[in-house]
């Protein structure tokens, strides 16, 4: 089993190279050039190190958002052109599930949450459960206090407390509302730990592959979770009159 | 390289609305040229939304792409090089057609040319005449570029004027939303005015001062506009076809006069036009019959490959391709790129 995986979706741009269970080569950068000009690159050196014959993968595993949506292009544009070249499927995995998988096994409540603006972030909980990965709060755009109160309400009357993990560039922004808000012991994660990862898109993307779940790159495009703001314009107009 | 060898290029082009793929041999013969239009859905909006334009680009770029390797009979391996617009343009728009275009070609093993738009509309002039060569002047018409250029030799270009303000095209779309003829502007006009007199409004002729070849047509936008509000106060009635004609009049004698004038000071012997604007009709033939006059060779390319197309971007590509100037897995989107840098 061998995947390319790319996550351009936050602020971190990183590509990995997965050959059958090894992260032969993983790349994060997280500086001011945008995606579009480290992305490519990026995946060039990791293929020179790990010698990767390009056409010897079994699919293309990407973040497929939420996110950026300049991001989400990037990365969907680019492994839709890979995906061309190589004749091999695309595998989407959901951006935040790929980040609360950097803490598998992990005990509490596990909260990635991306800085989404207009008062809101990208937010999800997964957790542990008896060996199984679960989505406790379904992915979606929600005020961070939506996020703190769904928290809270479930560590509500435990005797042991539940802690919560957050991570993200959502948590830097709503750094103050977390402090207030938070009733529950909770951690924010590390600096190394805090990010995207493409590594951990491709340790889900071999699960989302053996399970069948992938798409041709023709029909490959990202989940924005949010449509444009003319649409959205238009809507209410249309509402309205 | 030995003489007998066809380079073929694949060409992407995602600028603005049209999702678009070609291939096209040794910068001459287009052997597939695919444009998927979003024109439907911008039109809802009263114009091109980047955001809308960009998602569109994404779902369609593979189909478009696939379709033109299929419309030449050929496979990816089987093309020398994968060429792309990298600006100017939406920069969103843009991106998905650099980040496309460079996943392909590094997968696929190829080349990568990074193109100019408005070297690509230039370049349109070279499909289909073979004798067409540098040095010659080119005037640019479109939604977003007003541009008269001399094209000194394959890829060396000498900006002569550009606009000020507004794109030809960009006026004739604001006009025609003030006369009620919606969008696209230019193709509606072109058409109402057909039915008007163009000697029937004296509207303004934009002289920029310090610089005889740039263009200005907001002061003209303003005037059309002063004038349906002058109309509307008095209670009276405006002949739309009369307006549309009369403004159409005013854009083309300036275009023509410009360019004119530019190749009497150059000596110029070939005057050719590009853009989407080069699609009017009344712009061809003024433009036509004053080089006829002039003893000067007139150019313009079907109007297939006025508007945005990816064919003009694998012509110009193949210019690149014979001087080696091959783009970087680094290569960005470049919005405000401009002409001769």
């Amino acid at each position: 089993m061998r995947l390319i995986a790319v996550d351009s979706s936050g602020p971190v741009a990183s590509v990995a190279v997965y050959v059958d269970g090894v992260v032969e080569a993983e790349y994060s950068v997280e500086h001011k050039k945008t995606h579009s000009q480290t992305l490519l690159p990026m995946l060039d050196e990791c293929k020179k190190i790990t010698e990767l014959e390009p056409d010897t993968v079994d699919a293309i595993a990407v973040a497929a958002g939420p996110g950026s949506f300049t991001g989400l292009r990037i990365g969907a544009a680019t492994v839709k052109g890979l995906s061309f070249a190589l004749k091999k499927p695309v595998v989407p995995v959901p951006t935040l599930e790929a980040m609360a998988y950097r803490y598998a096994g992990v005990e509490g409540l596990i909260c990635p949450m991306m800085d989404a603006r207009r008062s809101q972030v990208y937010g999800a909980v997964y957790t542990w459960e008896d060996g199984m990965f679960k989505e406790i709060k379904k992915a979606g755009a929600y005020p961070v206090e939506e996020i703190i109160d769904f928290l809270n309400a479930l560590g509500e009357g435990e005797d042991l407390p539940v802690q919560a993990i957050l991570l993200g560039d959502g948590v830097e922004a709503n750094l103050q509302s977390l402090k207030d808000g938070m009733l529950i012991p909770y951690m924010i994660a590390p600096p190394h730990m805090c990010r995207q990862s493409a590594a951990a898109v491709a340790v889900l993307g071999e699960k989302y592959f053996s399970e069948g779940k992938v798409v041709a790159g023709e029909d490959f495009a990202p989940e924005y979770f949010r449509v444009s703001q003319a649409e959205r314009e238009r809507a209410e107009k249309e509402k309205q009159s | 390289m030995s003489e007998e060898k066809n380079i073929r290029i694949l060409a992407i082009e995602s600028s603005c609305d049209e999702t678009a793929a070609s291939v096209v041999e040794n910068g001459r013969i287009v052997l597939s040229n695919v444009i998927s239009s979003q024109i439907d859905i911008h039109t809802l909006y009263g114009g091109v939304v980047p955001e809308i334009a960009s998602r569109k680009h994404t779902e369609r770029i593979n189909r478009v792409v696939g379709q033109a390797l299929t419309d030449a009979g050929l496979t990816l391996e089987e093309v020398d090089a994968v060429a792309v617009t990298y600006g100017p343009g939406l920069v969103g728009a843009l991106l998905v057609g650099v980040s496309a275009a460079k996943a392909i070609a590094w997968a696929a093993n190829k080349p990568l040319i990074a193109v100019h738009h408005i070297e690509g509309h230039i370049c349109a002039n070279y499909i289909d005449h073979p004798e067409l060569e540098p040095p010659f002047h080119c005037l640019v018409v479109s939604g977003g570029h007003t541009h008269l250029v001399r094209v000194e030799d394959y890829g060396v270009y000498r900006v002569l004027g550009k606009t000020r303000d507004d794109a030809a095209g960009e006026a004739f779309d604001k006009v025609a939303r003030a006369i009620g003829l919606g969008y696209p502007g230019g193709p509606k006009i072109d058409l109402v005015s057909g039915e008007g007199d163009p000697e029937a409004i004296a509207f303004p002729r934009a002289k920029v001062g310090d610089s005889v070849y740039d263009f200005s047509f907001s002061g003209l936008k303003s005037a059309v506009l002063n004038y349906l509000n002058s109309k509307q106060m008095a209670g009276e009635e405006v002949n739309t076809a009369d307006v549309a004609a009369s403004f159409q009049k005013a854009v083309v004698d300036v275009l023509v006069g410009h360019s004119m004038d530019a190749m009497k000071e150059y000596g110029g012997e070939i005057l050719a036009l590009a853009g989407g604007v080069a699609s009017n009709t009344h712009l061809r033939s003024a433009m036509e019959e004053a080089c006829l006059e002039r003893g000067i060779r007139f150019y313009r390319p079907e109007p297939v490959y006025c508007t945005d197309n990816a064919a003009m971007i694998g012509a110009a590509a193949y210019y690149e391709y014979i001087k080696g100037n091959f783009a970087g897995w680094d290569l960005n989107a470049v919005p405000s790129l401009r002409l001769g840098e």
